[in-house]
């Protein structure tokens, strides 16, 4: 509990409201702890853009969704008309549902470079690893936001697509069937799922997200920012108590992110402008088709976000399930030979129930288990990267290497997903699939070995 | 300063408190997830549709809906019909066994799974993800075909591929052959679809 202030005498009116307010809310207490007395470290490259954006983004998503709900009809019977009224009739509609539909894919991308940058300077390691957590939470109800929203145009890209996804559910063992009935509200895909779809979409998510979002930053300026070389700011101090590397997060860097921001909004502009559909990556040409349940489009894909994961899905066929059992027969052979005897027989018995398990449930539901794998084995970084070093500028060049390839897969995997289904295809994302999880699960070997490069004790930064 | 006593009597009464109205909230939670269920409307809804065949040429297929779902009535070759046999080896499940009470009406568990050779009956969903299959019946060598493809279907969305039987072909993610409705002749071209206890 703060002291009752007083305003010294001959104050400015402007300073009087301030004593006003801070007495009764901690506006100047907040703005000194987030904004003007938050030390982030000096050195800071282009990668750390892609938060602040991720909030303007994120802005932007929820104004244009405000004024796009006072047009849209969530009814299976007006919903697709409604799209198109906001696109013709509504004045200036088309740019409100033009910046929506862009803002997804542009979330996405700010995302996954916000994602990869984390990964690179090591930002999920001790003690961010509830920044890290979190901010995987945000990934995932950015996924369930999207997927949600993505059957409100009610085209038939929104209807297969919803299809699809909800029979996901439905291959859970036991419960799937009814689950999916739960999801759907009906037997198949209808109004029912419009509606409460529309509900996810427009509160219930966003909810979530903005709580998250807040969790996330809390989380950051309670341990401070890491950097690019992943150097602990705190550990070299001046006499007052300042991080020697660190500067005001304002105004050094919020007008730092303003450069990234405009840079970011001439992209935006020009693609809402030129390009909105993007070649049918943002917005997918059968979805200009209305829902049709009688047939399918002859070549579906989900929007371009999603394939990396949807390659995965589909690269699980019953092969892969065999080549996954030989490869947890192997670990289990390596266990037990080089682990203590406990260890051992625990390996053992998990490798057979695990192969067990395998061979009894269809490779459908394991094709939907590696999909959710592939996204919750994020949360598990911080505890699989036992580098001794966080940033990648101080690892083996070879890891350098490591992660590049990995980059290359995700975004062969992505492009895989939006192609039609062939025999090729699927064997490069199945090899694919076993570098993602590969690169994950043997982390906490890989990432140990090499000569890692003395890290210095201050921040790399050249003045320009 | 030192602790005061603990009065047993208050923690226990703080417990039960506790699970009293955990128990409350869970029995809350109990109509918020039952609303989820398909409505009542949505239950009734799903009466049998009947489809006249009488126009359908050998070769060809129509479809219907029943249920929301697409159901397709294909009229095949004497061609197509001997293909169904030799398939046998290629198939994940090529006898029905799988899942027959769901799947497979008695009267469809043989070879060309329906009541009369020609006339094949099937929800038109690919029992991996619920896409539609389309229809393949040119054989041959295809794009997302194997070159001695004998005509049948092709799921878009994953690959999966069906004889002219419904019956999907080996290691594609579709476990199981596409389902054969409850249905039955009301005429010689008339179908029920939806209904085949008879009347």
């Amino acid at each position: 509990m703060a002291e009752f202030k007083q305003a010294p005498a001959g104050a400015s009116a402007n300073e009087r409201l301030v004593t006003w307010v801070d007495n009764r809310f901690p506006a100047t207490k907040l703005f000194k702890e987030h904004m003007s007395e938050y030390y982030a470290p000096k050195n800071f490259n282009f990668w750390y853009f892609f938060g602040s954006l991720a909030m303007l983004v994120l802005v932007i998503q929820i104004v244009t969704g405000i004024f796009l709900v006072m047009h849209y009809k969530p009814d299976a019977a007006l919903a697709f008309a409604s799209v198109e009224y906001i696109m013709r009739d509504v004045p200036w509609g088309w740019l409100i549902r033009y910046m929506h539909s862009t803002g997804a894919s542009a979330f996405f991308i700010v995302v996954y470079l916000h994602m990869f940058r984390g990964m690179i300077y090591g930002s999920y390691r001790k003690p961010r690893e509830l920044i890290w957590i979190f901010g995987c939470a945000i990934f995932l109800c950015l996924m369930a936001e999207a997927f949600f929203g993505y059957l409100l145009p009610w085209g038939q890209m929104s209807y297969w697509g919803a299809q699809v996804i909800v029979n996901l559910f439905a291959a859970v063992p036991f419960i799937g069937p009814d689950l999916a009935l739960l999801i759907r509200g009906d037997y198949v895909v209808g109004d029912a799922t419009l509606n409460r779809f529309f509900a996810f979409h427009v509160i219930a998510v966003p909810l979530v997200l903005l709580g998250l979002v807040v969790a996330h930053v809390i989380a950051l300026h309670e341990v401070g920012s890491n950097n690019p070389d992943g150097v602990e700011i705190k550990a070299k101090k001046d006499a007052s108590g300042k991080p020697l590397d660190g500067i005001p997060f304002h105004p050094y860097y919020t007008v730092h992110d303003l450069l990234g921001v405009s840079v970011f909004l001439i992209i935006f502009s020009a693609i809402i402008f030129f390009a909105p559909e993007m070649g049918g990556y943002f917005l997918e040409y059968n979805n200009f088709i209305p829902a049709d349940p009688l047939k399918t489009p002859p070549h579906i894909a989900p929007v371009w976000y999603f394939t990396p994961f949807y390659s995965m899905l589909r690269a699980t066929t019953d092969t892969m399930v065999n080549v996954v059992c030989v490869l947890v027969g192997l670990g289990a052979v390596l266990a037990a030979l080089r682990a203590p005897m406990k260890a051992k027989i625990a390996a053992v018995v998990g490798a057979i129930v695990l192969i067990v398990l395998l061979k009894t449930f269809d490779a459908k539901f394991w094709g939907v288990v590696v999909m959710g794998a592939a996204v919750i084995i994020l949360f598990f970084l911080p505890w699989l990267d036992h580098s001794p070093v966080k940033s990648i500028r101080y690892r083996p060049g070879w890891h350098k290497a490591v992660y590049g390839v990995f980059v290359v897969y995700f975004a062969v995997l992505g492009y895989l997903g939006i192609q039609p289904p062939s025999d090729i295809g699927t064997l490069v994302a199945q090899v694919g699939t076993l570098f993602y999880f590969g690169f994950f699960l043997l982390m906490p070997w890989w990432s140990r070995l090499g000569t890692f490069k003395p890290v210095p004790d201050r921040v790399v930064f050249q003045a320009h | 300063m030192s602790e005061p006593a603990v009065d047993k009597s208050r923690r226990n009464w703080i417990a039960i408190t506790c699970g009293a109205g955990a128990v409350g909230g869970v029995a809350v939670a109990v109509p918020f997830m039952s609303s989820l269920a398909p409505s009542e409307r949505a239950k009734a809804a799903g009466a049998p549709v009947q489809a006249d065949i009488s126009g359908l040429q050998p070769g060809t297929m129509m479809t219907v809906e029943w249920r929301g779902k697409p159901v397709w009535i294909v009229r095949r070759t004497e061609e197509q019909l001997a293909t169904l046999k030799p398939l046998e080896g290629e198939l994940a499940d090529p006898f029905s066994k799988r899942n027959p009470s769901e799947l497979t009406p008695p009267y469809a568990r043989n070879v060309p799974r329906s009541i009369k050779p020609e006339v094949f009956v099937c929800v038109g969903i690919c029992t991996h993800l619920g896409c539609s299959p389309v229809a393949k019946f040119e054989p041959g060598a295809q794009p997302s075909l194997p070159n001695d493809w004998e005509g049948g279907f092709l799921c878009p969305c994953h690959g999966s591929t069906f004889d002219l039987a419904g019956r999907v072909f080996k290691n594609k993610p579709a476990p199981d052959n596409l389902e054969v409705p409850p249905h039955q002749y009301l005429s010689d071209t008339l179908l029920l679809i939806g209904d085949d206890s008879k009347a």
